[in-house]
């Protein structure tokens, strides 16, 4: 029984801290919000490793796993660092599984990849499906034209995370039969409609393909699907790095303004809610373990492993944000203040990738098909 | 990361299910609800089997060999939870001696206290029962009542009662803690002491809970005379005494929240054989959210094993798993009466049962404002609430809290 981080572990989590330290995230959030342009940590990523965490060792990697990359998310996370991962990570485990070309490439940080997100089919909506730009209609993924080695994108994926500055898309479609097929696509041959959201951090396209050729990439469904929820659980390192840092913000507050003559902190009302706040944040990371030793060790797990901790992750930041708010009372609240810059973090977090709630419900589809 | 036994983890564990394997046809039944408790014969059968663990080295899996355990540590006691669960056999019946009153007397008793008690406590001839709470004093504790006057001869005269005391209807012996200088603080001037629970002036009564069974018990001391050595620690000092006990408390709810049946497959399983709800999105987000509470409950326990095994002691945030699983279960309550309807409160449901018990075990082992309280401190680093009982002697302290109560 070992369910601690390893010394290789402690050191990639200090390096990725070290790195990040070195760009001001978090005044960066708040100049992109007045206009500003975001700082590019491609270099940083590229500097630091992160194209090739999930690339064996033998294609330029380093061969590391999903819960390495949850460290590193985790981290992104605690300082709203906009580095690509949600793009970058899946579209490499992918590339990866299917032991394409351009491993090594990817790998030294030559050529930037996102992956077009395809939610696996599930009990209640058949079919592997791509988020809408609006309302809960699920469309389907785009269709693919296999011809040998190469296949042909038609569709639309609404907000794909990190797809301005990609260089190629790894893109999940369905063929005639509903199957799902990768394909790796030039960006050139796409057409992308960058979006900037509610949180400016976060670097959000919506991507179509009218009859994109692209090079084949082996992979069955199981490693495909594998891809959505490897996604499901960086946004949920993502989440826990960001509720841990408004729960330093608010316990740091509480100690420090004082009503009635004692500090808040010392009032139940707000004890009570920064600690159901390390509630939440601890299930969160208990259930990151849980990601992390089911994508290694028991991958049958993954998917339920990994969709309760996005669940669980995203509705803890959610509160996080609102109990950081309101322990500062209304000075939380304006404009000028580091917490909305986590609250909309959590607001638009918990809508992307198929949305918390759907990450919910596959985690009672798992336990329902198994009981 | 890795949930595997080590060799030397699976040699063990190979051990212990080839003895339960050998030795189950001789257990008594496991029963889902606590029943038993006014069953002398099953009780009976419980202490016998309870005997043969200690003989297997089954139980007291972490005491000192020099007092019968196995010297072992806590992933060892674990791999016997999960073996006798997969054996489907009882565990040990005193589990409340052997995980805390045991450790205390071993850390704080003296040798002729640990010679005469620990031995028959460990293999189920003599069981223990706690006597702490009383009915002003649970999360307070500090606060107990309960007096102890020392005799010229040096032994005391015990009156008083307590309260929310499991087993105690077929305990040999209770720890117990009283107030024996009421002039000092209330942290001071409190004495841990041996009682026999066959002594004269001593009563227990059962408390029926909202199920209708008496799983706790009131007790009652009137004029109970205790011998001098009857006192575990210093006198005076038995609230670092119950410190000890409490740790150990803390120690057994960490590791052990996952042991109440309360799983995410066992509720999923309630509603899988209904074809309405198992489609229905309210019922699949109500599973869905009680599930993810349960799934990290289980995860946050193997962190504290781990942590455990590095030899760090669990702080008061393990009791967060406590809260996060009885929340977890209530809510599973409510949806698996939603689903099932009011046959989910027939008397002979294992959910009214289930139902029924909940309320109460949110308070059990200390109510959750007060762990709260504790955890924003301990862990969060928040300032105390204000407190009007630090550096008042006790016996001012209770005139005044009347005096406020009547004003």
């Amino acid at each position: 029984m070992n369910l601690g981080l390893s010394d290789e572990q402690e050191f990639l989590r200090e390096a990725a801290r070290g790195a990040l330290s070195r760009v001001k995230t978090i005044e960066a959030a708040r100049e992109a919000l007045e206009g500003g342009e975001l700082p590019d940590l491609w270099p940083t990523v590229v500097e630091a490793g992160w194209p090739g965490l999930l690339i064996a060792e033998d294609r330029g990697g380093a061969g590391l796993g999903a819960f390495d990359a949850m460290l590193v998310a985790e981290e992104c996370g605690h300082v709203l660092a906009g580095a690509p991962l949600l793009g970058l990570l899946p579209a490499t485990a992918l590339l990866q599984a299917g032991g394409d070309q351009s491993l090594e490439a990817v790998a030294a940080g030559e050529v930037r990849p996102a992956w077009l997100p395809a939610r696996p089919p599930g009990d209640v909506v058949e079919g592997w499906t791509v988020d809408a730009r609006t309302g809960k209609h699920r469309p389907s993924a785009p269709a693919a034209v296999v011809n040998g080695d190469t296949v042909r994108f038609t569709g639309e994926v609404a907000w794909v995370p990190d797809a301005p500055g990609a260089d190629v898309f790894v893109v999940v479609g369905v063929d005639e039969a509903g199957a799902p097929v990768v394909g790796v696509v030039d960006a050139a041959d796409a057409t992308v409609e960058p979006i900037v959201r509610y949180d400016a951090t976060r670097t959000l396209g919506h991507v179509s393909l009218d009859g994109a050729a692209g090079r084949r990439v082996a992979v069955d469904a199981d490693e495909i699907a594998r891809a959505w929820y490897l996604a499901q659980a960086l946004l949920a390192a993502e989440s826990v790095g960001a509720v841990a840092a408004t729960l330093e913000m608010a316990v740091q507050y509480a100690k420090e303004r004082f009503t009635f003559g004692r500090a808040i902190g010392s009032y139940q009302a707000i004890k009570h809610g920064l600690t159901e706040v390390l509630r939440r944040l601890e299930n969160a990371r208990s259930l990151l373990y849980f990601a992390g030793w089911a994508y290694a060790d028991q991958p049958d797990q993954f998917a339920l492993a990994a969709s309760a901790a996005r669940s669980a992750a995203g509705r803890a930041l959610d509160y996080a944000a609102r109990q950081n708010i309101t322990t500062h009372g209304g000075i939380g609240a304006t404009w000028e203040h580091d917490a909305p810059l986590f609250f909309r973090r959590a607001q638009l977090s918990r809508r992307l990738l198929g949305g918390t709630a759907d990450a919910t419900d596959r985690v009672a589809e798992a336990l329902l098909a198994a009981a | 990361m890795d949930l595997n036994d080590t060799p030397q983890q699976t040699e063990y564990r190979e051990k212990v299910r080839a003895w339960l394997e050998e030795h189950k046809a001789q257990a008594p039944a496991v029963r889902s609800t606590r029943a038993g408790a006014e069953d002398e014969a099953y009780i009976d059968a419980r202490r016998r089997w309870q005997g043969m663990l200690a003989e297997g080295g089954l139980a007291g899996v972490t005491w000192p060999v020099d007092f019968g355990g196995q010297g072992l540590g806590p992933i060892e006691q674990v791999i016997v939870g999960q073996e006798i669960g997969r054996a489907r056999v009882p565990g040990i019946l005193d589990t409340i001696g052997i995980g805390m009153l045991g450790p205390t007397i071993i850390a704080h008793g003296t040798d002729e206290q640990k010679t005469r008690y620990l031995g028959p406590m460990l293999h189920g001839d003599e069981v223990w029962c706690q006597l702490f709470s009383e009915p002003a004093a649970g999360s307070d504790l500090a606060a107990v009542q309960t007096r102890a006057r020392q005799e010229e001869d040096g032994s005391w005269v015990l009156n008083g009662q307590k309260v929310w005391t499991t087993n105690a209807q077929f305990a040999a012996f209770g720890l117990l803690l009283a107030r024996t200088d009421p002039d000092q603080h209330k942290h001071k001037g409190l004495t841990m002491f041996i009682v026999p629970m066959d002594a004269d002036g001593v009563t227990v009564r059962g408390l029926r809970q909202i199920s209708g069974e008496a799983e706790f018990n009131e007790v009652f001391f009137d004029d109970v005379r205790l011998s001098a050595d009857a006192v575990v620690g210093q006198v005076n000092d038995g609230w670092r005494t119950a410190l000890t006990t409490l740790m150990f408390e803390r120690l057994t709810i960490g590791i052990g929240s996952e042991g109440m049946g309360y799983k995410e497959d066992r509720f999923a399983h309630a509603i899988a054989s209904d074809p309405e709800a198992r489609r229905d999105p309210e019922v699949r987000e109500r599973l869905g959210e009680i599930a993810i509470e349960l799934l990290a409950v289980k995860f946050a326990g193997y962190r504290a094993l781990t942590a455990l095994q590095k030899g760090q002691i669990p702080g008061p945030e393990a009791g967060l798993s406590k809260v996060t699983m009885v929340n977890a279960a209530i809510a599973a309550g409510e949806l698996i009466a939603d689903v099932v309807g009011p046959d989910a409160l027939d008397d002979d449901s294992e959910w009214a049962y289930m139902i029924s018990f909940l309320p109460g075990l949110k308070s059990a082992g200390g109510t959750e404002e007060i762990l709260r309280n504790t955890i924003g401190e301990r862990v969060l680093g928040l300032p105390p609430e204000p407190r009007l009982d630090k550096g008042v002697p006790f016996s001012e302290l209770r005139a005044k809290e009347k005096e406020a109560a009547t004003a």
